[in-house]
């Protein structure tokens, strides 16, 4: 494929985006705004509490007796309609949509309500009531591959769904040969690029034709239509899937809203009505997808010089509680370029997916690149310290050389153009790396923290649909058939008017797709730029479409809009043919420009654009022999090399590849820990650049979301669990306070393969970014081993010496420092005007109990040891209702007892365990108390920052109610003083 | 995220409010900015049956100053307390900490009653309460009373607010003469909660610091005098003392740490910049 390169004209050029005037005037048309049928109910959907449990029963009497609820649906009534979702491995393993008999996840669906409004919905969620025996959970991957690790999913016998082992070229011998094997071990974690805009989803279901028709803010991969039709066991032609004109965000996310397109889809049938579900964040932060957490090791071989001769990955993913299509596709997507921008020809691979008892991942900007290259330039920036040299001069001697191109990976890949060496040296010059340098030095002599990081990527970009086939041993692959390529396609229609219109299947998720094509196309016809209209909503009932369309990958630029110019040629060849045989010259003399057609040679001799383009409508007669009409032409596009895995694992995941050389310094606050991103550059070469504004959107987006990842943003589980960063509060998503202004600079390398040279350029900060601020860190600190996100609590960690003990031996010894865990532990004790055997006999004693649990409505006594009751929990506003087991052990009658405990209810769960002493103090009695309490469900994920405070509230209410029960109480600690009066307030 | 069916009130008059607190019990909560009882409420954390709007009482939304006090209504909101022209003169303190209250949009609903109700341990409001002194003014049907701020933060989120009672007004003391103040903050982003907050007056005898973020509520510490290692070993003492302790953005020593080093700053800010 030759590349066409347009020395003027529009492409490239920074054009006001036609998308716009809409959005920044409130006229954006997002899955919300849309108009719905008049019968239209609204789902709401009740989710796990729990990370693991069995679901014993589920009682649904009483929301079904609220008036305006239509139905509720369980699992096994979703199951009784659908099919268990395709996985993308050959696996012993059931896959729905929602819970069945089991939940895996914290957030995981449970039940569907389906109402009149979303309010009735949520009023109904409160009234289902189900018992769940909760089940040992499994939260950290290493820890799933362990022979003792709870099974999520018995019918596997292992929490390990896949392990491949691949090699290129020859590692052994590398490894044996070499002078130093250097090595990292990552730990990557949880995060997602959070777009603004939640899922949602429009679903009907028409039962004289038992056919779906559903409008969802999906973004593609259109396979995933396959996965969907299957599951609801309807032919294609029957599961219509629409999208909205306007999407607020993806990032790859909004893949993940096809679940519960079959889940509305199924509720619209069982409901007899149209459905709508909007996602709440809570919802979405908890349950709607994210990137996978990877512990890695990776080992190099290395030379004295730095040069690396082979690679050694052993990675584990951790794919959360089912493998949704496509994964683990996050594990094979860079499985062409796990050497990244290095020239390694031997290369050893080891890949297990495991699954925990987490949210089921799914794509995400980036989509595997940060998980590969935060070990490889980690290790980069490692081998140039044990090795005693110039980090620079390692990547250097390590790069792809200049003239190798296109250059064939290990793994498969064929890096399709660049020279990497010249855009290295280039963002090194005119990023000022040397000034850099000096500033460093300044800094450190001026006594501050400051460090430089340094990272390189390969940037792919359109996926090969069969990359994922490489997870199947070549035997699987050869029985399942090849699976290759990644349609792309783009249709120009021509109006009686003459007005062109172009539609695209690229399902944009805010980028402006419209505006880049309106260029390509207006460019290629010699048309205005706004003469040309661009539709990208996609309807699967009537659009053009096929399995690689959508919004993934980076494939817009260099596979669709290519698609578009593909298009244009041919309807302009044929217009050319029909203007020269009215202008009476070659077809090959004719030109467009000014929204006329004329003779190159003659510019005189013209006619309207509109006039030769209207008349495949007016006078089809007139058209030149063999010339066909030009109403409407659609291309279908898929790249030759983008070929199905070889027989020996090798893969080209994709077909563009751009370059990335980044570089930063960084500046930490020696008091807090706070980091400053000082300067931050970035070289990109993405190919042939179409609309540079959009460009530097691309780049400054997921810049930002990279410092996210790097700084602030993780989705952080309990060991029990639980679900901790359920808010925006608890899940930080940098500000434009936080983000500085990278430089970003740029060096041009066509691709060959694409229409019109472009490349992918959406996701390489996302991957080079986090490990360039950590290395940077690690410069400034001197610490080899660095964790995400970087907290200021993290980098004191590495920059704080020994803590001062306290002067008092009495002083409370600090808390167990297990950040993220949900484990509340105290103590304390009062003073009650009462003696021990009164204040024992009260412990002791249901009516005694009903009046000092805090909050209890009536107190049944199961047994002398053994109290049941509902309870009232609360904090300042926040109240819930709960229901409570109390358990008394360890009796030492009136000295000391035991009291276990737990409590479930809609804002959550939580158990604990309380010992309790009774001291004599004259006449009086010191009531003395250490507990252990943990807390889960929603509670934990929304309010995690005030949950210590709020259950020693609790607590303290407890003691203060067993105070005023005994007649009053006195001294103790100060707190019961001021309960006292704060008593006298009350009454 | 819907909140359950609830009753929403407008009264015409205090009285009215406080009748119908009576009357509602601990089933009402009175809504004034509600930038923290309306995500509660959407959450089905808060579920009162009654709310209680109080913004359209006028009478509630004055700034006054009186015998050596500003007091500031039950309905003025941070932006206006942000915006008042004596702010940086009557209360230097206030002028430095309210930037750091949330952002913008969230001043511009909030009111400054409304967070020292709420009590959040990383509040700004609260803490400077405590540092300089102040006393909320509460009303219920029967009477009125000021507690010291000392007295009304119990716990997280709890307060001597009793049921039927709502907070009238704060008193802020009027800075004195040759009296230095400061205040320092660590969050992890702009507009965050707290993870350590310091506030610090000084005047010739004594520098009182009050810290937010680490203990359930805001705490206040008089220290004398000293300087270099001692007043060090004072703030090492006041960091153990404070129970921190981890969560998903700073452990127990990262508070403890910027206790010793944020409360340093401010301790010396405060001193060095007294009038």
């Amino acid at each position: 494929m030759s590349v066409n390169q347009e020395s003027t004209g529009l492409v490239g050029r920074s054009m006001p985006r036609v998308e716009d005037a809409a959005l920044l005037t409130g006229r954006g048309r997002y899955i919300d705004d849309l108009p719905t049928r008049r019968d239209t109910a609204h789902l709401a959907i009740l989710r796990s509490p729990h990370a693991h449990a069995e679901i014993r029963s589920i009682n649904a009497s009483k929301a079904l007796a609220l008036d305006g609820v239509h139905a509720v649906i369980t699992g096994d009534d979703v199951a009784s309609l659908t099919r268990s979702l395709t996985v993308g491995v050959k696996a012993n393993v059931e896959c729905w949509p929602m819970a069945r008999e089991r939940v895996r996840y914290v957030g995981e669906p449970v039940a569907l309500v389906v109402a009149e409004t979303r309010y009735l919905a949520e009023d109904a969620l409160d009234l289902i009531e189900v018992d769940y025996g909760v089940l040992p959970v499994v939260m950290d991957p290493k820890a799933a591959l362990q022979d003792e690790a709870p099974l999520l999913h018995p019918s596997l016998g292992s929490n390990c769904i896949s392990e491949r082992s691949f090699r290129y070229g020859d590692p052994e011998k590398a490894f044996s040969e070499a002078r130093h094997r250097i090595a990292v071990e990552i730990s990557y974690p949880r995060n997602s690029c959070t777009p603004i805009e939640t899922y949602g989803v429009i679903a009907e279901y028409d039962p004289g034709e038992d056919a779906y028709d559903v409008t969802a803010n999906f973004q593609g991969p259109f396979s995933i239509h396959a996965v969907v039709a299957l599951a609801l066991k309807v032919p294609g032609n029957r599961m219509r899937l629409r999208t909205p004109p306007d999407s607020g965000g993806s990032f790859g996310v909004k893949q993940g809203v096809f679940v519960y397109a079959i889940l509305a889809a199924v509720a619209a049938r069982i409901s007899g009505r149209p459905v709508k579900w909007i996602e709440d964040r809570l919802e979405h932060l908890m349950a709607s997808v994210s990137a996978t957490n990877r512990v890695t090791r990776l080992e190099a071989a290395v030379e004295p010089d730095g040069r690396v001769t082979a690679l050694s990955w052993d990675q584990i993913e951790d794919c959360g509680a089912h493998l949704r299509a496509p994964e683990p596709a996050t594990l094979y997507r860079m499985h062409g370029n796990m050497t990244g921008a290095y020239a390694i020809s031997n290369l050893a691979i080891r890949n297990r997916v495991v699954l925990t008892n987490k949210t089921p991942t799914g794509l995400n900007r980036g989509f595997g690149g940060p998980q590969i290259y935060y070990p490889l330039e980690r290790l980069m920036h490692r081998i140039a310290d044990e090795l005693g040299l110039d980090r620079l001069e390692v990547i250097r001697r390590n790069l792809v050389p200049s003239g190798a191109f296109p250059y064939r990976t290990a793994s498969g890949a064929l890096l399709d153009s660049g020279d990497y060496v010249a855009a290295f040296e280039a963002a090194l010059k005119d990023g000022g790396f040397d000034d850099l340098v000096e500033r460093r030095k300044r800094a450190r002599e001026a006594g501050k923290l400051y460090g430089i990081g340094l990272a390189a990527a390969v940037e792919p970009s359109v996926s090969n649909m069969g990359y994922i086939t490489t997870v199947l041993t070549p035997q699987e692959r050869a029985k399942a058939g090849p699976k290759n390529g990644a349609q792309a396609v783009a249709t120009i229609g021509i109006d009686p008017l003459g007005a062109v219109t172009v539609k695209v299947a690229s399902v944009p998720q805010g980028q402006g797709h419209r505006t880049v094509l309106a260029q390509v196309v207006a460019d290629r016809l010699g048309l205005p730029f706004e003469a040309v209209r661009v539709n990208t909503e996609l309807d699967t009932g009537r659009d053009a479409w096929s399995i690689a369309s959508g919004n993934y990958s980076s494939r817009f630029a260099a596979a669709v809009a290519g698609t578009a110019r593909l298009a244009a040629d041919r309807i302009r060849e044929r217009l050319a043919a029909i203007a020269a045989s009215q202008l009476n010259v070659e077809a090959a003399q004719v030109e467009f420009a000014g929204g006329r057609i004329f003779d190159r040679n003659n510019p005189d001799n013209s006619v309207s654009f509109n006039r030769v383009a209207a008349s495949s409508h007016w006078a089809p007669g007139t058209l030149p022999d063999g010339i066909g009409h030009t109403i409407r032409e659609t291309v279908f596009w898929t790249p030759e090399q983008l070929e199905a895995p070889t027989p020996v694992d090798g893969i080209n995941s994709s077909l563009c590849h751009g370059f990335i050389f980044d570089f930063c310094g960084i500046e930490i606050d020696p008091a807090t820990g706070a980091v400053r991103i000082d300067k931050y550059v970035t070289m990109h070469d993405c190919g042939r650049i179409l609309h540079s504004g959009m460009v530097e959107g691309q780049v400054r987006g997921a810049f930002a979301q990279a410092v996210g990842a790097a700084l602030f943003e993780e989705y952080a589980y309990g060991e029990d669990g639980s679900f901790l960063s359920g808010t925006l509060a608890d899940y930080l998503m940098p500000t434009v306070m936080e983000t500085p202004e990278p430089v970003i600079l740029h060096y041009e390398s066509p691709s060959p393969f694409t229409p019109l040279g472009a490349k992918g350029v959406g996701e390489g900060n996302c991957m080079s970014t986090p490990v360039c601020i950590a290395n940077a860190i690690a410069d400034a600190t001197g610490a080899s081993d660095i964790t995400l996100p970087l907290s200021p609590g993290r980098i004191a960690d590495l920059i704080f010496g020994e803590e001062k003990p306290s002067s008092n031996p009495q002083a409370r010894k600090p808390a167990k420092a297990r950040p993220g865990e949900r484990q509340l532990t105290g103590e304390g004790s009062a003073t009650v005007a009462a003696s021990r055997e009164a204040v024992w006999k009260m412990l002791l004693d249901p009516a005694t109990l009903e009046a000092i649990i805090p909050g209890a409505h009536g107190v049944e006594k199961v047994s002398a040891t053994h109290f049941r009751a509902d309870v009232t929990l609360g904090v300042g506003p926040v109240k819930g209702r709960y229901r409570a087991e109390i358990k008394l052990s360890d009796m030492v009658e009136p000295e000391a007892v035991t009291l276990s405990g737990s409590t479930q209810g809609a804002l959550g769960f939580g158990s604990g365990v309380g010992r309790i002493t009774l001291t004599d103090a004259d006449g009086k009695t010191v009531v003395g108390y250490r507990y252990e309490a943990g807390i889960g469900g929603k509670v934990a994920s929304v309010g995690g920052r005030l949950l210590d405070g709020a259950a020693r509230v609790v607590i303290g209410q407890f003691f203060q109610a067993l105070a005023r029960h005994a007649g009053g109480g006195s001294g103790g600690g100060g707190i019961l003083a001021r309960l006292k009066a704060l008593l006298g307030g009350r009454s | 995220m819907k909140p359950p069916a609830f009753d929403f009130l407008r009264p015409d008059t205090q009285e009215e409010v406080l009748e119908t607190l009576h009357r509602a019990g601990s089933d009402a909560r009175i809504i004034a900015g509600g930038q923290s009882l309306v995500p509660m409420l959407n959450m089905r954390l808060a579920r009162p049956g009654v709310l209680i709007d109080i913004m359209p009482l006028h009478a509630l939304r004055a700034i006054r100053e009186e015998r050596g006090e500003v007091i500031v209504g039950a309905g003025v909101r941070q932006a206006e307390f942000e915006a008042w022209p004596q702010l940086a003169e009557k209360l230097p303190l206030l002028s430095q900490a309210i930037g750091w209250i949330g952002h913008v949009q969230t001043r511009a609903r909030g009111t400054v009653c409304g967070s020292i109700a709420h009590a959040d341990p990383s509040a700004e409001l609260p803490l400077s309460l405590i540092a300089l002194g102040g006393s909320v003014r509460l009303a219920s049907r029967r009477r009125r009373r000021t507690v010291p701020a000392a007295e009304f933060f119990l716990g997280m989120m709890s307060t001597a607010i009793a049921e039927g009672e709502m907070i009238e007004a704060v008193a802020f003391p009027v800075a004195g003469r040759g009296t230095g103040h400061a205040f320092r903050e660590i969050g992890r982003r702009h507009g965050d909660f707290a993870i350590v907050a310091c506030a610090a007056v000084s005047d010739g005898q004594t520098t009182r610091l009050a810290v937010a973020g680490v203990d359930d509520h805001p705490r206040r510490f008089d220290l004398p005098q000293e300087d270099g290692g001692a007043l060090d070993d004072a703030l090492n003492d006041i960091a153990w003392s404070l129970n921190a302790r981890d969560d998903l953005h700073a452990s127990a020593r990262y508070r403890r740490e910027l206790v010793r080093r944020l409360g340093r700053e401010t301790v010396m800010e405060a001193r060095s910049c007294r009038s």
